[in-house]
């Protein structure tokens, strides 16, 4: 049976129009992304304009926060926040790092499937079991082994010993960041393992043949193949680091000041957790979503800074 | 339309219009609202101070009646946010508000109940309030002046006990707090240092040394958790957690231990029938067996409320409590309000909650 020709035109005006419905749709989820953005940015900006106002640059350079007499300096969460997630950057990426290249090339095959799955696991546990445990487990521990020798030892070196000077009270950044830096290590290690395992095998087996050990092929084969996506990976863990809220705020001992690393300080995400529910002064809330605006920055600023840096890497490699 | 199309805008339609045509509230009559009838929900928020009791009567109360509390212990400084806010039913505050605040955000503010904010310790061979300090070497303590357990002013006040040479961890509270308020307007009465670097008492104030925990419980679990720690609670948290209780020495000279009979002694000496919607703290109260710290705690209702059958509720709660909660208060380390405060608080019921 011959099929008309309005039937067809019919058709194929109903896909377009389903295509283009369908275009509009998916368009509208990638523009909602970049309003959400926007929108979260500017209510913060917008809501901490009073605080800016107020106390002018004052407000990140000063560590004076005192809610009873309404003056607020944010130094001492803006540098705990750094400080906490520089740390678990510290230890998070060579150790993600190491399981990645485990997971791909060193493991035998039977193994990959659990240790993978229980990496998958350990990102699955809610933030406040990490800060319970790290309470209950890790700081008595660290208290009672690790923190005397260390600030009886390591506080006289030249440089970093003033860091490592304080009692050990187990409660610190130092603890803090140990604890984000697990929290962190499955999604960095995923991010790795499914990139490493997208390198050509001709590659790898290429430089195998030649002669190259593990270490050099994974150094001078894989890692330059997945730079961007390991870097997307690490700022992946190094977002999550920096917005923790809850482990963080059970070790790390909410003082709102400067500290050194064994002593107990305060991040952005704490602080505002732990003061927004009875902010009821002015200055006080907008103060908080100053510092909310000041997190916002500071992520914005690195992620910029990776952008730059793999540019940098893309335009010597002549790309 | 393609077929598929419009069968699913029909579905979702249908969906909408069921949801749009639910149950609308209960409309109130004008003028006084009618009792409480069986089965109403009531949220309350506020301190943590008298969340274990709240929480005990309010499962008392449902059993009696039916009406269900839901108290969210979020804090002093939450509870007057909240109340403020018009978000909950009843705020409640250890931190009471002065009248002209009242006034201003239309809030009716009366006591609860009595208790007292008690140091807790945990410092190893020391037995419950075997320790004693006064009020100015716990203020030196939170000032960070005295840093260690072996230190020679404690030494001196305590000749039989062997201090050890640990360091003191002073914890502190990290959210705004009325436990905190009362234990720093006590720490600005009796020391002069104390007033002067910290500043007046407030709900959240800037503290010289020490880590901070998150309600009773935050502050209850790092004193637990950490040798040699000094923290402040409420008693009732210091017995349901079995910690380490000190015995101070009261405005008269004379050490007393936490109890619900020093706790009584300083609520003795409170004029509620001159202070002004209740504003009065106990702290440092006269009396040879009064507890330096007791402290009320108050609950706020507004007066104009958004549903007058709830805020109603709440209050039959409350008078419920005073009527038949005394038992369970102080079992739990609390003191209920004498009768005389209690016919205090229902004639200013009857005065200002006129919904």
């Amino acid at each position: 049976m011959a099929v008309s020709a309005e039937h067809l035109d019919r058709l194929a005006r109903g896909d377009a129009r389903a295509d283009r419905m369908f275009r509009w749709s998916v368009a509208a989820a990638g523009f909602f992304v970049l309003i959400g953005l926007v929108g979260a940015a500017v209510t913060m900006a917008w809501g901490g304009r009073e605080a800016f106002a107020t106390f002018g640059f004052g407000f990140l350079t000063s560590d004076h926060w005192d809610p009873g007499n309404l003056v607020f300096g944010g130094l001492a969460p803006i540098v705990g926040t750094l400080i906490t997630a520089g740390i678990a950057l510290l230890i998070a990426v060579p150790v993600s790092f190491g399981i990645a290249i485990f997971l791909t090339e060193v493991a035998p095959s039977w193994l990959r499937n659990p240790v993978g799955t229980a990496i998958e696991l350990l990102a699955g546990i809610p933030s406040i079991i990490y800060g319970m445990w790290g309470l209950f487990i890790l700081v008595p521990f660290l208290a009672e082994h690790v923190y005397p020798t260390l600030s009886q030892t390591v506080s006289q070196w030249p440089i970093i010993g003033p860091w490592f000077d304080g009692p050990p009270i187990g409660i610190g950044m130092l603890t803090a960041g140990i604890v984000l830096s697990i929290m962190i290590i499955p999604f960095i290690a995923s991010v790795m393992r499914e990139v490493f395992l997208t390198v050509p095998n001709r590659l790898k087996e290429s430089a195998y043949a030649l002669g190259s050990t593990t270490f050099e092929v994974v150094w001078n084969i894989v890692l330059p193949y997945t730079r961007s996506a390991v870097i997307g990976g690490i700022f992946l863990g190094l977002g999550r680091a920096l917005g923790e809220t809850m482990a963080v705020t059970f070790v790390l001992g909410n003082a709102n000041r400067l500290a050194n690393l064994l002593e107990p300080s305060s991040s952005i995400a704490a602080t505002i957790a732990n003061e927004f529910g009875e902010a009821f002064a002015d200055l006080h809330r907008s103060s908080l979503l100053a510092l909310g605006f000041v997190l916002f920055m500071v992520t914005f600023v690195v992620l910029s800074i990776a952008k730059l840096m793999l540019m940098s890497l893309h335009r010597r490699e002549g790309n | 339309m393609t077929p598929t199309l419009l069968r699913s805008t029909l579905i979702l339609g249908t969906a909408g219009l069921l949801a749009a045509c639910g149950p609308q509230p209960a409309e109130t009559p004008a003028g006084t609202t009618p009792a409480p009838t069986a089965g109403i929900d009531v949220t309350g928020a506020g301190a943590s101070f008298v969340f274990p009791l709240i929480s005990q009567w309010s499962s008392e109360y449902a059993q009696a009646t039916g009406n269900r509390v839901n108290y969210q212990s979020i804090g002093s400084g939450g509870g007057i946010a909240q109340a403020k806010a018009g978000t909950i039913h009843f705020g409640s505050t250890d931190a009471p508000l002065t009248p002209d605040v009242l006034a201003e955000a239309r809030l009716g503010q009366f006591p609860s109940v009595i208790g007292g904010v008690v140091p807790v310790v945990n410092i190893e061979g020391i037995a419950p309030n075997q320790l004693r300090l006064t009020g100015p070497l716990l203020a030196e303590i939170y000032l960070g002046r005295v840093t260690t357990w072996n230190d020679p002013a404690i030494v001196a006040i305590n000749p039989g006990l062997t201090l050890p040479e640990t360091a003191i961890k002073v914890v502190y509270r990290s959210d705004g707090s009325g436990t905190t308020f009362n234990f720093v307007h006590y720490l600005g009465q009796i020391s002069p240092a104390w007033a002067e670097t910290v500043g007046p008492a407030a709900t959240s104030v800037r503290w010289p040394t020490g880590i901070g925990g998150r309600g009773n419980e935050g502050v209850a679990a790092y004193t637990q958790q950490l040798t040699g720690s000094i923290g402040y609670v409420e008693l009732s948290y210091a017995l349901l957690n079995n910690l380490t209780t000190v015995s101070l020495q009261n405005a008269t000279g004379y050490w007393v231990e936490p109890s619900i009979a020093s706790f009584q002694a300083a609520a003795a000496s409170a004029d509620w029938a001159n202070a002004e919607d209740f504003h009065l703290l106990i702290t440092n109260a006269p009396g040879a067996e009064a507890w330096p710290i007791a402290a009320t705690n108050f609950i706020l209702v507004s007066k104009v409320p958004n549903d007058p059958v709830r805020a109603r509720a709440a209050l039959d709660f409350f008078r419920w409590a005073y009527e038949n909660g005394d038992a369970r208060a102080k079992e739990l380390g609390y003191v209920p309000l004498p009768e005389d405060v209690v016919a205090l608080i229902k004639t200013y019921w009857e005065a200002n909650f006129t919904f």
